[in-house]
């Protein structure tokens, strides 16, 4: 049998780490194959080097049986393999249809021809059916439109091998339905899809192969059939995962945070009010576009409120700004990583300790990097960062560790209500474990905690209660235990 | 990672010895890992290290060629003239340097040195000095130190000007910059026409001063001058800041992701003025220095000065694209800078030659150095 793409003992080294030790793959046409393993297990590096992002140390790349050596992304698209990032790559500036395009504008008589551009995406959008105006800047949309977006580029390419690393990590359940038809309507045209995601139940919905790496090694390739969930997730972490959700315990206890009629002046949230107690673990369900995010950032300070008040501990609290709401003790995780939560090329510890310098300021005010190494390395340790050294850019660590390194960050400045914006965005099975627990942790000291996620088991797996948005306002409000993703959806499009 | 994460007790000269051992037994495993490559990836990893450390093996070359040229160029006083020409100017090039790591820079600095300097020089002049500016202001020893305040003092508000309209009307330092140099040259010529002095170059400063910052003590028959210790103290200063303490890393935060910065609570407007403040500062302190280096002062001092500060710092692999950099780096490059141009001075090139090579060798030595920020592949 033909394969549409082989990959054949793939290495690749980067200093201090054997990202790849000798990977293989191989894509049927007409199928999607899943590949799976932890954070760091190497396979967004061994698309880079599908890619032509990064140059292989040794192995062998075949598309349809040919042997090819992809010097850049360019060569690549030529040579019929597309691929979607997953950090958002996006000149945030330029519009929709320039971020579409770019790099092939069409031309005519020398000039760039927009007409033609605007008509072509139109086409396109209408084809894998989203409504977005082409003309509008990509900056400004909501990262789940945004990541749609980068969906219909790689597919414009008509590439015969599409490359997804986590493209459902903002995506709720109608996109990512959404995104499952188009991806059957491309294997039905004999396409072959590598598909990357954390998320088991999407894989076992779609994936016809599985290939399973861990630590840079291959591991296995079966059959979806033939496979369980369990089986999957022991094959990534190699060992058997009882839980998907700790037992969560201590008592809900008395309001810690109240906030009333909230509304923000650039954004839609209109008029939130709710409480959150001591102990709690509030979830907000919603569809893309609901405001979860904006009111976070509202609360937060890093967005413009209209009127609204907040209540701490019974006391009203002013926050202009992000400084107001860190000194009441509220820290947000916010959604979009590489945008407003890493320093890329700073290292993990001065990642992890920018919030809480002046807890380690000695005699003199000056710094104690020592403190500060420990600190970190014990966060490291307890949320399982893997890295090569704690002084390494955290630019180089997978995308998981990374979101590891910011939730720890919060952890060191103890807040007494932590906002979680997609808290387990790209984190593996194992280590979202880790998270929940630790976020149990929290609600045990009595602290409250408010989670926003687009994966309604995950809400439904850990939290107390479940305020469910819908056009900027809230909708309805249901008990996390009892609740069904029917009742749930039902509430997320009543003003939809 | 474990025994890295330990450091190794209390006791200083303890964790030093034990930093070393972990130093010398990683270089002697890399070696051995060196040693068992095959003959083609050992020329590879050759070429690569060539290539990384290009710049430094290129300015050894030149180094060397002048030498042969002219064996006097690495004289024992032809080498500590170079080192005190780059001490002087190793101040303004902290200032900026700081500015580059938040992604600006400072296109006003040379002038607002030339400002401070002439303020100080206007100041300081010894008594009896026929045309003397301020005619009615005799010489005394604290004027000196009242010049040194007023000196910081403009450097600083400058500074500061220049890092509120940043931060407050999020404009690009390149612009800001650029009007404000202008503000300060019409500042400067407006100054030197005050008084008896008539826009003349600002001369006869008093020997107690001139003594204070040039005199010093002699060795081999090579002078050292006192301001060597000035900078050296402010050079150890400025390391602290931007090692240990909030404000210098709050600034490597802010120019690597200024959102970010400001999800964490970091107070990014403020984080801008004060480096901006101490930038000016900086200038400050150098101008009192160059005041009475240049013994003669007038609206050119300090012109394009900030070009060779920021070329220095570029070189010493402060980069343009924010959050990198070292004081170490800083030094090396002012350093590098001014080995350069002593030894085109040596070479004896023709000044229009000379100010071009001095270009392209700018352009070489960033283009070369650059290689080692882009990522591997
Ligand atoms: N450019 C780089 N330089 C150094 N190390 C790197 C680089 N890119 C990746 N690594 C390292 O290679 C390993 C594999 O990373 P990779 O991003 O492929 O993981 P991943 O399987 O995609 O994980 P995730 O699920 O978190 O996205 C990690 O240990 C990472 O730290
Ligand atoms: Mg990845």
């Amino acid at each position: 049998m033909e394969y549409l793409l082989e990959m054949r003992g793939i290495e690749k080294s980067f200093p201090g780490v054997k990202a790849l030790k000798g990977v293989d793959l191989r894509l049927r046409p007409g199928t999607v194959h899943a590949l799976m393993g932890e954070n760091g297990a190497g396979k967004s590096t061994l698309m880079k080097c599908l890619f032509g992002i990064y140059q292989k140390d040794r192995g062998q790349i075949f598309v349809g049986g040919k042997e090819v050596h992809f010097a850049g992304p360019r060569d690549a698209l030529e040579g019929g393999v597309a691929m979607v990032h997953q950090e958002l790559n996006q000149a945030t500036k330029r519009t929709v249809m320039d971020n579409i395009w770019l790099g092939r504008y069409p031309k005519r008589g020398g000039f760039v021809d927009e007409a033609k551009m605007r008509r072509d995406t139109l086409v396109l959008f209408r084809e894998v059916g989203i409504t977005l105006d082409p003309d509008a800047v990509i900056g400004t949309l909501s990262v789940a439109d945004r990541q749609m977006v980068e969906i219909a580029r790689a597919i414009s390419y008509r590439a015969s091998i599409l490359v997804l690393d986590e493209p459902t990590s903002s995506l709720t359940e109608p996109e990512v339905e959404h995104l499952f038809r188009i991806l059957d309507s491309l294997k039905k045209k004999g396409c072959g899809i590598i598909y990357i995601s954390h998320k088991m139940a999407e894989i076992l919905a779609i994936s016809d192969d599985v290939t399973v790496m861990r630590d840079g090694a291959f591991i296995s390739c079966d059959r979806a059939e033939d496979l369980t969930a369990g089986e999957i997730i022991h094959r990534m972490v190699g060992r058997e995962l009882v839980d998907l959700y700790p037992e969560m315990e201590g008592e809900v206890g008395e309001e810690l945070l109240r906030v009333s009629h909230l509304s923000a002046r650039h954004a839609r949230v209109k008029d939130v009010s709710f409480s959150l107690h001591r102990g709690e673990i509030l979830g907000f369900a919603g569809l893309v576009g609901a405001g979860r995010t904006e009111v976070l950032e509202t609360l937060f300070g890093l967005r413009a409120r209209e009127e609204g008040h907040l209540y701490l501990d019974g006391k009203e609290l002013t926050v202009r700004t992000p400084r107001d709401a860190i000194r009441g003790g509220i820290a947000l995780l916010t959604e979009e990583r590489r945008a407003n939560g890493i320093f890329g090329g700073l290292s993990i510890v001065e990642n992890a300790c920018i919030c809480s310098y002046p807890r380690y300021r000695g005699a003199l005010g000056l710094l104690s990097g020592a403190k500060m190494t420990r600190d970190t390395a014990r966060l490291a340790k307890e949320l399982q960062v893997k890295t090569p050294s704690l002084s390494t850019p955290i630019r180089l660590l997978s995308g998981g560790n990374q979101q590891k390194v910011i939730l720890g960050r919060w952890m060191l400045t103890s807040p007494e209500v932590l906002l979680l914006d997609e808290p387990t965005r790209g984190v593996d099975v194992g280590a979202k474990y880790e998270i929940y627990r630790l976020i149990g942790e929290l609600k045990k000291q009595g602290k409250g905690v408010v989670v926003v996620s687009s994966e309604l088991p995950e809400l439904m797996g850990i939290c107390d209660r479940i305020i469910v948005m819908s056009g900027g306002r809230i909708s309805g409000e249901v008990s996390g235990k009892e609740s069904t993703q029917e009742e749930i959806m039902t509430l997320a499009a009543k003003f939809a | 990672m474990e025994q890295n994460l330990q450091g190794g007790g209390k006791n200083p000269l303890k964790k030093l010895g034990n930093k070393w051992s972990t130093f010398m037994e990683d270089t002697r495993t890399r070696w051995h890992g060196f040693l068992r490559l095959s003959p083609r990836e050992k020329g590879k990893r050759a070429l690569g290290w060539l290539g990384d450390n290009a710049l430094y093996l290129l300015i050894l070359v030149f180094v060397l060629g002048v030498f042969f040229y002219n064996s006097s160029f690495l004289s024992f006083g032809s080498i500590v003239n170079i080192l005190m020409q780059s001490a002087s100017r190793l101040l303004m090039a902290l200032g900026v340097a700081g500015i580059i790591v938040l992604t600006g820079t400072d296109l006003s600095a040379g002038r607002c040195l030339g400002l401070c300097a002439c303020i100080c020089a206007s100041l300081l002049q010894a008594n009896g000095v026929a045309n003397k500016m301020f005619s009615r202001l005799t010489f005394s020893p604290a004027l000196i130190l009242l010049a040194l305040l007023v000196s910081l003092l403009v450097g600083g508000a400058v500074g500061a000007c220049n890092g509120f309209m940043v931060s407050r009307f999020k404009l690009h330092p390149f612009i800001v910059t650029l009007g404000t140099q202008l503000i300060l040259y019409g500042a400067v010529m407006w100054y030197v026409s005050l008084g008896q002095n008539n826009s003349a170059p600002i001369a006869g400063l008093a020997p107690a001063y001139t003594r204070l910052v040039t005199g010093g003590f002699r060795i081999l028959g090579v002078q050292i001058p006192n301001y060597l210790w000035i900078v050296l103290g402010v050079t150890v200063l400025m390391w602290v800041v931007w090692n240990k303490t909030v404000l210098g890393k709050n600034m490597f935060a802010v120019g690597t992701n200024p959102e970010a910065a400001a999800v964490c609570g970091v107070n990014v407007s403020r984080t801008i003025v004060t480096v901006f403040f101490l930038a000016g500062l900086l200038y400050g302190a150098s101008a009192f220095v160059e005041c009475a280096r240049v013994a003669s002062n007038s609206t050119a001092t300090g012109v394009n000065y900030e070009l060779d500060a920021i070329a220095a710092c570029v070189i010493g692999g402060v980069s343009f694209m924010g959050g990198i950099g070292k004081i170490s780096g800083v030094v090396l490059g002012v350093f590098l800078l001014q080995l350069v141009n002593a030894g085109l001075v040596f070479l004896n090139f023709e000044p229009a030659v000379m100010t071009v090579v001095k270009g392209a060798i700018i352009l070489i030595a960033c283009a070369i150095d650059m290689r080692k920020y882009i990522a591997k592949r």
